[in-house]
């Protein structure tokens, strides 16, 4: 007998909504012990399908047709209180953001052990003594402190692992998983991910995972379900799917996912651009009746971007990566140590500063005003600097042309754009200024894998024809392999070890980059 | 558009509004219905509402006629509404602008002046400076100003600090524009929303404020204030209670109509809590 | 510890904001025509100037503002808030004499506001947009809508004249000697409708804000956690819904402690209660401003004290609030 077995299942969305399903004739199935991975990008009803199998679909959401079948047992046919009692006890999920998915008022332990309180009527003491067990299957450090902690005083991995101990309190016969590591470091999400494939194995456990990500998918999945626009497009083995994908749209999304192999190496300015001697940083917290130890964000950075060239800065969060990036446009000032632009000191001033150093910031969403006409927000800078009004304007449609948006399109606002298309007037109005050096920080970690190529793509387009000269942030290496000549990998605020892409890639010299080239998921099936 | 579209859909709105036009009639036509002065002389005191066609509201205790005085009042009560809150709003905005805005040093120093006025109990205060600066209507419609804007420069305050942080404000100040343009052109229009909702409260609340004033005979004795009438009412409350019960029922509907078009403004500029999801 | 540690760090940074007040408030005193001794003379019905040189040596009245600034500052410290010329006796004394009504009238105001908005506004959560949400969101409405004066006026009418259930105004019946339990349920019945004007408007709003924040609380994601769980529907709210969403609840106690204590001005003016409000609005009426000051003084004292109250309930309710912000 199946585990989860869903059949011909079509949800509706609200009247007014830009499509009449949000899945549509959805199939799938799920066996114990076996990882069945539901692939697609933002928009594809993945989470949809997850959210329906639990009972928890949003308001305004309905289930227009189809079947869904566990161990069995009909879901559909059952009361709401019936699936309800269930839920948690035969089907548990694990949701994407671990920051925001428990509870901050209450301890660790009380919101674990209620899952034995409720399902099973244990009493407290017993629900705790469960509860600390399942903390040390998780392999959490200090399990008993943890059980005492809330959750604010754990780390996003930390975090992760308590919401896979609850899932996997009562051991489901479904566990549902939806991008659980999507919001952590890539070292972090390694071990998240050995963990569940671990538990999973233990406890025979059928697994639903939800990903965007090709390198997840093949680190984790036995089968695989590719989603577009609400429908199954593919479905098959992992090694079938990866290998030999049959529908165009999994050959686009596969041919999308960046590999780690640096291009070969171009010869390069010796010019410098841009150099950062000895640069520090430190946060201090204020406070009366105890000092936090200050953080220590920069230490000693050192980095040197030559002209025309791309350097990549890696880390995990926390690297102090873009802090770097924040004190060379200057949104913050540093302690000690030197940034040098075009062999002068750089300015104080904003606006001579503008000249010189240009950013493009990370979530296309926040980086324009809603307010404000997408053109008016290119030209301004030029006009701030001095440039007439029409002639500004006339220069941002040449921009906008020039990354490929529409000249007229200059005259909307931004929420007429999409996601990638933001990312395009946000290169463009960095470019306005007609910068010495361009700053880019994560610019595409939060675009689509397809939609990430094309801006890549754009941005090597544009490297070639005006000699730009870049510091690329980013927190994915196999990102910075595609566009960068050279890296810098920083952690703790140090840089760790830098050199030329395909050199440290290659043959990592330090540990720790080393460790950041292992934990990138699918090497192996996709190559590396 | 699409703001005023949703504007229009609103139940709430379309009351509140209807409410307002109507208080808004009243003082437009407030001259033209009563011309003879609110507060002179105008029949037998006291006669109850209906009893005498020439007033159809009654008389107080004076002798003066209620309706005229209703009328009247509408105006003084628009006008304190109105002026009020254009100053508690145009201080609050200030404060918090700059506050929110440069953070460090300024912001403490303005934050300690704001809680210093919210620390102090707002009428206690308004006594203060009615006993103070005297209360003719100029002054006290100032002075409910003055003590009004604390809640406004916090929320201000509040819409800056995560306004100012933005990935759109901070690619304004690397293409080298100045704070002016930064607040002026990138922040304030991003804090407005809020801001303009809660005009409907601090409105709401200068109404409230100048009539409780009135009420105690401590405002300007000289205009027909509809606090005022109710705290004459207050000697003739056992037998001739309508003196005190009418023009509360114009106090209460105006307030109602007041936050009523705020819920819809409300419901306009933020939709995602409209739809009570 | 941790609570303590906060709480007190907040007292201590609102002692600047307590001198801020007491300086603009005894400069703004200094700008009004008039001194005490001017009130005093008006009431004795007038004298020579050379009276009023003496008693205004006597009061001190005769330095500059600056040593009259620092001398008032000092003999604050000393909780010395000078000599009342109207009511023949020191400030302090008057003040002490009228604080109990008006601290008892806040606390069952706020008490009554606090529980019935916090339950209307989870009823009203529960069921939105369906008619017992409308009803109360509408109540609620009108409720804010009210001048509290005229509700008071007209409970008066309503359940002192025409009823006779409960009294019309004081805050105990003089004419009867009464002790112990007796006593205390004679003042709890002089409380009723006072507490019920006082308390309406603040009902409302927290009735508002409940709604609110419930229904924020309620999209967030750690709730879709406690679904996920299975837990029934009732245990989610109550156990982690509802004290999340009460947290908005608590800061507003803080911030409108002040309008309240403004609030029972009118209130202890309605129904003549011995209060500090009504303390007030007499100073205002006789001109007493040593009065008034001291007056003005306590108040802000004893808003800094709720919310340092408030404060210790914030931070026992919610972990993540620490010392550095």
């Amino acid at each position: 007998m199946r585990r989860l077995e869903v059949a011909g299942l079509s949800i509706r969305l609200p009247a007014g909504a830009d499509r009449e399903y949000a899945i549509a004739d959805v199939s799938l199935h799920l066996d114990a012990g076996e990882i069945l991975c539901v692939v697609g990008e933002s928009g594809s009803g993945k989470s949809v399908t997850a959210s329906a199998v639990m009972g928890l679909l949003a308001p305004g959401l309905s289930i227009a047709a189809g079947s869904m079948h566990l161990s069995g047992e009909d879901l559909r046919a059952k009361s709401p209180e019936a699936w309800r009692a269930l839920r948690g006890r035969r089907v548990a999920m694990v949701f994407q953001e671990p920051m925001t998915a428990l509870n901050p008022l209450m301890s660790v332990g009380a919101q674990l052990s209620e899952m034995w309180r409720v399902h099973l009527g244990l009493d407290g003491r017993e629900a705790m003594q469960r509860a600390l067990a399942a903390l040390r299957e998780v392999n959490l450090p200090d399990p008993e402190g943890a059980l005492r902690a809330f959750p604010h005083e754990l780390s996003g991995g930390q975090r992760q692992r308590v919401m896979i101990a609850m899932a996997l309190a009562l051991q489901p016969e479904v566990l549902i998983c939806d991008e659980p590591t999507t919001a952590l470091d890539v070292t972090t999400q390694a071990q998240v991910l050995a963990l569940i494939r671990d538990l999973q194995r233990r406890h025979a456990t059928a697994v639903m995972f939800i990903t965007h990500d090709f390198g997840v998918v093949a680190e984790i999945a036995d089968r695989v379900a590719v989603m577009q626009h609400g429908r199954v497009v593919e479905q098959g083995s992992a090694q079938a799917i990866l290998t030999n994908p049959s529908h165009a749209y999994t050959q686009a999304l596969l041919a999308a996912v960046p590999v780690l192999r640096a291009p070969a190496p171009r010869a390069l300015s010796d010019e410098t651009v841009l150099e950062v001697r000895g640069l520090t940083k430190t946060y201090a917290t204020r406070g009366l009746f105890r000092r936090r130890k200050p953080v220590r964000a920069l230490d000693g950075v050192s980095i040197t971007l030559r002209r025309g060239a791309t350097l990549a800065v890696v880390g995990e969060s926390g690297s102090g990566k873009s802090t770097l990036a924040r004190c060379v446009v200057g949104l913050l000032g540093h302690d000690g140590g030197e940034i040098r632009i075009a062999g002068a000191p750089r300015p104080k001033g904003r606006r001579a500063a503008a000249r010189l150093v240009q950013m493009v910031f990370q979530d296309p969403y926040a980086s324009l005003n809603p307010r404000r006409r997408a053109g008016a927000q290119v030209a301004q800078g030029p006009i701030a600097a001095g440039m007439a009004p029409a002639q500004a304007m006339a220069e941002a449609r040449r921009l906008f042309e020039l990354v490929g948006l529409d000249p007229e399109s200059v005259s909307r606002f931004p929420h007429e754009f999409s996601g990638g298309q933001r990312q395009r007037i946000g290169i463009a109005r960095a470019l306005a200024m007609k910068p010495e050096v361009l700053v880019a920080d994560e610019p595409v970690s939060a675009l689509d894998v397809s939609v990430q190529a094309q801006v890549l793509a754009l941005l090597r387009d544009l490297q070639a024809r005006l000699g730009l000269s870049i510091l690329f942030i980013t927190h994915d290496l196999r990102v910075a392999a595609q566009l960068c000549d050279e890296v810098v990998v920083m952690r703790n605020g140090v840089v760790e070890e830098s050199g030329p892409i395909g050199a440290v890639f290659a043959a990592p010299a330090h540990a720790y980059t080393r460790s950041l080239i292992e934990a990138i998921p699918g090497r192996a099936l996709l190559g590396g | 558009m699409r703001t005023l579209r949703a504007y229009l859909r609103s139940p709430a709105a379309m009351i509140g509004s209807a409410i307002l036009l109507a208080v808004v009639f009243m003082a437009l036509t407030a001259g033209w219905f009563f011309p003879a002065d609110p507060l002179g002389l105008a029949g037998r005191p006291l006669q109850w509402p209906g009893a005498n066609p020439r007033f159809p509201l009654g008389t107080d205790p004076s002798g003066r006629d209620i309706a005229a005085q209703i009328f009247h009042g509408a105006r003084i009560s628009l006008l304190i509404g109105f002026v009020a809150t254009s100053i508690a709003v145009l201080i609050g905005i200030a404060m918090g602008a700059v506050a929110g805005f440069y953070g460090g040093f300024v912001d403490t120093a303005l934050m300690r002046v704001t809680e210093a006025f919210q620390t102090l109990p707002n009428f206690l205060l308004l006594l203060v400076l009615v006993a103070v600066f005297g209360s003719t209507i100029e002054t006290v419609t100032i002075a409910i100003g003055l003590v009004s804007w604390p809640p406004v420069a916090r929320l201000t305050r509040a819409e800056f600090l995560t306004l100012r942080t933005r990935e759109f404000v901070q690619a304004c100040r690397v293409q080298g524009l100045g704070d002016m343009h930064l607040i002026l052109r990138e922040v304030l229009p991003n804090a407005l929303p809020p801001v303009i909702v809660y005009a409907s409260v601090v409105m709401a609340v200068s109404i409230l404020l100048e009539s409780a004033l009135a009420f105690l005979q401590l405002s300007d004795p000289n205009v027909p204030s509809w606090g005022n009438l109710i705290g004459l009412g207050r000697n003739v409350l056992r037998a001739e209670w309508y003196v005190s019960a009418i023009p509360g029922v114009a106090i209460l509907l105006t307030i109602l109509g007041v936050s009523l078009v705020g819920q819809g403004l409300n419901d306009a500029l933020n939709p995602r809590l409209a739809s009570g999801r | 510890m941790r609570v303590l540690r906060l709480a007190l760090w907040r007292l201590a940074a609102s002692l600047p904001t307590l001198v801020l007040i007491l300086v603009g408030m005894f400069l703004l005193l200094q700008l009004a025509p008039g001194d005490t001794v001017d009130a005093l003379m008006a009431q004795m019905g007038g004298g020579d100037a050379a009276i009023a040189e003496e008693l205004r040596r006597f009061y001190g009245l005769d330095l500059g503002i600056a040593a009259r600034l620092g001398q008032y500052l000092l003999r604050l410290v000393t909780l010395d808030l000078g000599f009342s010329a109207i009511y023949g006796k020191p400030v302090a004394t008057v003040i002490l004499e009228r604080l109990p009504a008006t601290i008892l009238l806040m606390v069952s105001a706020l008490s009554f506001a606090f529980s019935f908005g916090m339950v209307l506004g989870v009823l009203a959560a529960r069921r939105v947009n369906r008619w017992p949400d409308t009803l109360i969101s509408t109540l609620g409405l009108i409720f804010y809508a009210t001048p509290s004066f005229w509700f008071g006026l007209m409970a008066i009418v309503l359940f002192s004249v025409h009823l006779q259930w409960l009294p019309a105004g004081g805050f105990s019946d003089i004419t009867r000697d009464l002790t112990g339990i007796a006593a205390m349920l004679d003042i709890a019945r002089h409380l009723v409708l006072p507490t019920l004007t006082l308390g309406l408007i603040f009902l409302a709003i927290y009735l508002r804000i409940m709604r609110a924040s419930m229904l924020e609380v309620l999209s967030l994601d750690f709730v879709r956690t406690a679904r996920a769980k299975g837990l029934t529907e009732t245990r989610v709210v109550a156990r982690h819904v509802l004290r999340n969403a009460m947290l908005p609840m608590i800061t507003l106690i803080g911030l409108q402690a002040g309008t309240m204590l403004g609030g029972s001005v009118v209130v202890e003016s309605v129904f003549a209660l011995p209060g500090l409000g009504r303390l007030a609005y007499e100073s205002v009426v006789q001109r007493d401003l040593n009065t008034l000051l001291g007056i003005v003084f306590v108040s802000a004292l004893l808003v800094i004290a709720i919310n340092f109250l408030v404060d210790i309930l914030y931070a026992r309710l919610d972990p993540r609030i620490s010392a550095e912000n």
